[in-house]
């Protein structure tokens, strides 16, 4: 139906733009990770070095292992919120669920770095919190390990990526036949078992689709530790900037970078391909 | 649509789930509520408010520059990206070509890799280049990423297209640049202006990658940044609040053009013999 002319006018821009402007990038950090730095400048000499470091300094997997903690903690902490949220406004929520929804989407549109501003005038020493506690006379010295700790990162990530692991979620839970459900209960189910062998295994896709974003997310972030983080809050992101800037080496940051990458596409590869399996029909 | 089963109440259930909102709720409310706080940001109960910080936000010349650069950069983000995901749904949906999984994948990755790791490989990309880093370089980065959102959100619109009316077109005599204006794009309306708000907001938000590409000039985010590590004041609050009471509008707007062209939607149906 469409012309050869058609079909060419409308792939050559966006095949040549994407071509320069995100291949030829992406593959500048592939290249960058077996470079090298002397005296201070990138020099094109193919090595492995690289990945040895990497790979043998116990610093970089220590942050690592501590990215994935934070990460899994927020993955887990967002499903806890996420989905007992969504299965209410799915099965309980009735006339209100549309308006109910739209109000779990609009904290979406609200920018990252301010809801992170929030969360660090609310658990500062001196901030709301401390404030609160005192006030009640709860406490009578501020509390300074809420701010600048991997709590404060785990809370700020759950708070950002609740929607997100929410969405899919509610998604799934909508798409479960309702007469699947009733029939359950028809056969004399309680809500537990119903729930327990009709509702989750429906909802696993979204269920994992969830998790996957959470973890996805959590894993490639730097803005948090920076804003409430503090010294022992420090993510591997952070490490690659702190490569990329004043420690000056470019290639190693680059490894990492590629590490993070290759991580969450194969992240996202198994998700993908558990998720075909698990769903239904 | 009659009573979905477990139609028992649940109380335990609404609880949590109300708990849940207060959680996602607390920081928008703290943040609004002490941007009008004569004492600054810390403290508990807020007291004497003002209107100070926002008198003071709009004296503030250096942010309204950098609210500028970002309009700057939302909007030409928008045209880019806009253009080229247009152009690249079309591809997707209609043509064959060497390596169209890839190029589909490849387009799409922004959205799902961390920030830091496509505003670092275009910064390399701009060193390699020989390009300083300025707005031009934050723009490029913002609409190359964005093309992701609009290649999807085109690419659904797509989809749903009556792919009959454009055969009725071409073989009624008119030419296929005709039918692009008059029957594809019209149709594709609503998708353009739903994911071009949400590429504005996106752009207007963006920090992770911007923070590799800025030059000199700051955007609203950057510049907000900037401050957040000389120590914070109320200001901040009273712009946040200002930058959320947009992105309500906008959100607002949005749900009025989809009502409005659902319910022309629905009286074309109606009007059907």
């Amino acid at each position: 139906m469409y012309s050869r002319a058609y079909k060419s006018l409308v792939s050559l821009p966006p095949l040549l733009w994407v071509g320069i402007f995100l291949l030829l990038p992406y593959a500048l950090m592939f290249a960058h990770s077996f470079w090298a730095v002397r005296e201070g400048l990138v020099v094109h000499q193919w090595n492995l070095h690289n990945y040895k470091i990497l790979f043998s300094n116990p610093l970089y997997a220590g942050v690592l292992f501590r990215t994935m903690r934070i990460a899994a903690a927020v993955t887990l902490c967002s499903l806890l919120l996420g989905y007992p949220l969504a299965y209410y406004l799915s099965f309980h929520a009735h006339a209100r669920k549309e308006l109910l929804y739209q109000l779990v989407i609009v904290p979406l549109w609200v920018s990252y770095l301010v809801r992170g501003y929030a969360w660090k005038t609310i658990l500062g020493s001196d901030g709301i919190l401390n404030g609160f506690l005192q006030y009640l006379h709860l406490t009578h010295e501020p509390v300074v390990f809420f701010l600048y700790s991997p709590f404060a990162v785990v809370l700020m990530l759950t708070h950002i990526y609740t929607p997100f692991a929410f969405l899919p979620i509610y998604a799934a839970l909508e798409h479960i036949p309702r007469p699947l459900v009733e029939a359950s209960h028809d056969l004399g189910a309680g809500s537990t078992q119903t729930f327990l062998r009709v509702i989750l295994p429906l909802s696993m896709p979204g269920l994992l689709a969830g998790a996957t974003f959470a973890f996805v997310l959590s894993l490639g972030d730097f803005l948090a530790p920076l804003l409430v983080g503090g010294p022992s809050g420090i993510m591997i992101a952070n490490v690659v900037q702190t490569l990329f800037g004043a420690a000056f080496d470019w290639p190693l940051g680059a490894t990492i970078s590629v590490f993070i990458l290759i991580l969450t596409v194969s992240l996202l590869f198994l998700s993908e391909l558990l998720e075909k399996r698990w769903s239904f029909k | 649509m009659t009573s979905s089963s477990p139609t028992r109440r649940a109380p335990l259930l609404a609880t949590y789930a109300a708990f849940v909102f207060a959680f996602i709720y607390l920081p928008i409310v703290v943040l609004i509520l002490y941007s009008f706080n004569r004492d600054g940001v810390g403290g508990f109960p807020p007291r004497h408010l003002t209107l100070n910080w926002y008198a003071q936000l709009f004296a503030d010349a250096p942010i309204w520059d950098s609210v500028l650069n970002s309009l700057i950069v939302a909007a030409s983000s928008v045209v880019l990206s806009l253009g080229l995901g247009l152009l690249a749904a079309l591809a997707l949906d209609r043509a064959t070509f060497p390596g169209k999984a890839l190029f589909r994948r490849l387009v799409l990755l922004p959205l799902i890799l961390p920030g830091i790791i496509t505003g670092l490989s275009l910064l390399m990309f701009a060193v390699f280049a020989g390009v300083h880093l300025s707005l031009l370089t934050v723009f490029l980065g913002h609409g190359t990423a964005l093309i992701s959102v609009a290649t999807t959100e085109l690419f659904a619109g797509l989809q749903k297209v009556d792919r009959a009316q454009e055969e009725a077109s071409l073989d009624l005599g008119a030419t296929p640049w005709q039918t692009f204006w008059r029957i594809t794009l019209p149709n594709l309306k609503l998708s353009l202006i739903a994911a071009g708000l949400l590429i504005f907001t996106l752009s207007m938000d963006e920090i992770a990658v911007t923070f590799f590409l800025i030059g000199r000039d700051n955007t609203l985010p950057l510049q907000i940044w900037g401050r957040l590590r000389r120590g914070i004041t109320p200001e901040i609050n009273a712009v946040s609040t200002l930058i959320f009471a947009v992105s309500v509008a906008l959100i607002v707007i949005w749900y009025r053009v989809r009502a409005r062209g659902l319910g022309t939607q629905a009286q074309e149906l109606l009007e059907r013999p």
